[in-house]
C-alpha cells in the first residue's frame, strides 16, 4: 500500500514540473492567437518559461 | 524563417514604401489592375492581394494566363495612391529557404517527404518522453549531474531541454506536418465545396468582360461588416470557378485574420453569388501556419521561437552524442566479453 503511494509520488516528483510547463506552454500558444494583447503578454510567459528553466538549471550550483 | 520579415527588409528586398499625407486618397483598384497590366504588357491578373501591416501597398499577381505554371507568376508590389510600383515580392534568399524548407524543389513529392520527416520528428519526440521516466525516476527535476562524467551531463541536459520542450516541439511539428499536406487540403476543397459552390454556373464560360474590381470588392465587403479583404481571385484561378471572382475577407485579430471566407461574385456584373464558412480542415491549415513559424506574438515570442529551435537542435544533437557514445561502449563491451571468451575458452 505505501509502496503504491511511494511509486505515485515519485511519478509526480518526475512528471509534475514536465506537465504544468506544458500546460503554460500550450496555453501560451493559444493565447497570443485566441487573446489579444494580453493573451500576447501571456504568451512570451508562457512559452518563454523553458528558457527561464534553463538560464536556471545553467547558472544554479 | 522566423524572422524572414525582418532579413527581407534588412537585405532590401522588402518593397520601400513612400509616405503620403494623411486623407490623402488612394486609387481605385481597377486603376492598379491596369498598372500591372501595363507592367507587364500581355499577361493577366490571377490575385490581387493585401498584407495587413503594409495598408497602402496592393500586391499583384500577373502570369501569361491563369492556369500558367505558378512558379512562373509574377508577384509586384504597387503603390496603392499612386499606382507605383514598388518592388518585386517573393524574391530573394529567404524565398529560397522556403523553398528548401516546404519542398525542396520537388514540387509535391518533397512536400510529402518534408510531411513524412515531420511526422518522424513527433514519434522520436514521443520515444524521448517514453525513455524520460527510466532515466529520470530517480532524480529531481531539472537535475544536472556536473561532478559526473561527459556522457552523464549531456544525458542530463538532453532530458531537461528535452522534457521542458515537449508541447512546443509537438506543436511546431504538429502544424508543419499539417502545411506540408496544405496543397492537398486545398486540391480537396477545389474538387468538393468549390466546385459545390460554382456548380449552377457550370460550362458558363469565363467572361470576356470582368467587372469593375472596385465593385467586386464593394460587393463582397457588403456581404459581412467588420471584415476587409485579403485578397481576390480571378476567374480561372485555382482558387475559384472559371466564371467567378472570389474575395477572401479577414477580420483583424490574429485569429480571425487568418480564418478568411471566401465570397463568390460573378465575374461579368460583379454581383454576390455565395458565401461560405471555410471547412474545418481548410481552417486548420491556415491557423496551424503562424503555430508552425511564430510569427504572431510580436517580437519577443519570435525571439524566444527562435531560442527554443536551437534548444531542439541541442536535443537532436546530444541525443545522437548519446547514441554514438552508446553504441561504441555496447561494441567495445562485446569485443571484450568475445576476448574473453577466447582467453579462457568456451564454457562447456
Amino acid at each position: 500500500m505505501s509502496e503504491v503511494r511511494e511509486r505515485r509520488a515519485n511519478w509526480w516528483r518526475v512528471f509534475g514540473a514536465p506537465i504544468v510547463i506544458g500546460v503554460l506552454s500550450l496555453a501560451g500558444l493559444l493565447s497570443a492567437l485566441l487573446a489579444g494583447d494580453p493573451g500576447r503578454y501571456f504568451a512570451w510567459f508562457g512559452v518563454g518559461l523553458p528558457i527561464a528553466i534553463v538560464v536556471w538549471a545553467y547558472c544554479r550550483k | 524563417m522566423i524572422f524572414h520579415h525582418e532579413i527581407d527588409e534588412a537585405l532590401g528586398y522588402a518593397p520601400k514604401m513612400d509616405v503620403h499625407a494623411p486623407g490623402a486618397a488612394k486609387l481605385s483598384l481597377d486603376a492598379i489592375g491596369r498598372a500591372a497590366i501595363a507592367d507587364h504588357p500581355g499577361s493577366v491578373l490571377l490575385y490581387m492581394a493585401w498584407d495587413k501591416d503594409e495598408p497602402g501597398m496592393v500586391s499583384t499577381f500577373t502570369n501569361a494566363s491563369v492556369t500558367s505554371d505558378p512558379q512562373t507568376t509574377v508577384v509586384k508590389a504597387f503603390d496603392a495612391y499612386t499606382a507605383k510600383p514598388v518592388g518585386l515580392l517573393g524574391t530573394g534568399p529567404m524565398l529560397v529557404m522556403l523553398r528548401l524548407h516546404t519542398d525542396m524543389y520537388l514540387g509535391l513529392p518533397g512536400k510529402w517527404f518534408m510531411g513524412l520527416m515531420g511526422f518522424l520528428f513527433m514519434v522520436a519526440i514521443i520515444s524521448g518522453v517514453v525513455l524520460y521516466w527510466p532515466f529520470t525516476r530517480r532524480l529531481n527535476f531539472a537535475a544536472i549531474r556536473k561532478q559526473k562524467s561527459r556522457r552523464v551531463l549531456w544525458l542530463d541536459w538532453h532530458n531537461l531541454l528535452g522534457v521542458i520542450t515537449i508541447v512546443w516541439a509537438l506543436v511546431v511539428g504538429g502544424t508543419g506536418v499539417i502545411n506540408a499536406y496544405a496543397e492537398v487540403m486545398l486540391g480537396i476543397w477545389q474538387r468538393n465545396e468549390l466546385a459545390a459552390m460554382a456548380a449552377p454556373y457550370a460550362g458558363k464560360p469565363t467572361p470576356t468582360q470582368l467587372a469593375s474590381l472596385d465593385k467586386v470588392v464593394g460587393n463582397a465587403m457588403k456581404t459581412t461588416p467588420g471584415m476587409d479583404p485579403a485578397f481576390i481571385a480571378f476567374p480561372g484561378t485555382p482558387f475559384t470557378s472559371t466564371h467567378h471572382f472570389a474575395v477572401f475577407l479577414r477580420g483583424d485579430t490574429p485569429l480571425t485574420s487568418r480564418l478568411v471566407k471566401p465570397v463568390l461574385l460573378d465575374g461579368e456584373t460583379g454581383d454576390v453569388s455565395d458565401t461560405s464558412e471555410l471547412p474545418t480542415y481548410l481552417k486548420a491549415v491556415l491557423v496551424s501556419q503562424p503555430l508552425h513559424f511564430g510569427d504572431y506574438g510580436g517580437m519577443p515570442l519570435k525571439i524566444i521561437w527562435a531560442l527554443l529551435t536551437v534548444f531542439t537542435i541541442i536535443v537532436l544533437g546530444s541525443g545522437l552524442y548519446l547514441w554514438t557514445v552508446k553504441r561504441s561502449k555496447v561494441r567495445r563491451g562485446a569485443r571484450l566479453s568475445a576476448g574473453v571468451t577466447a582467453a579462457i575458452g568456451p564454457s562447456s
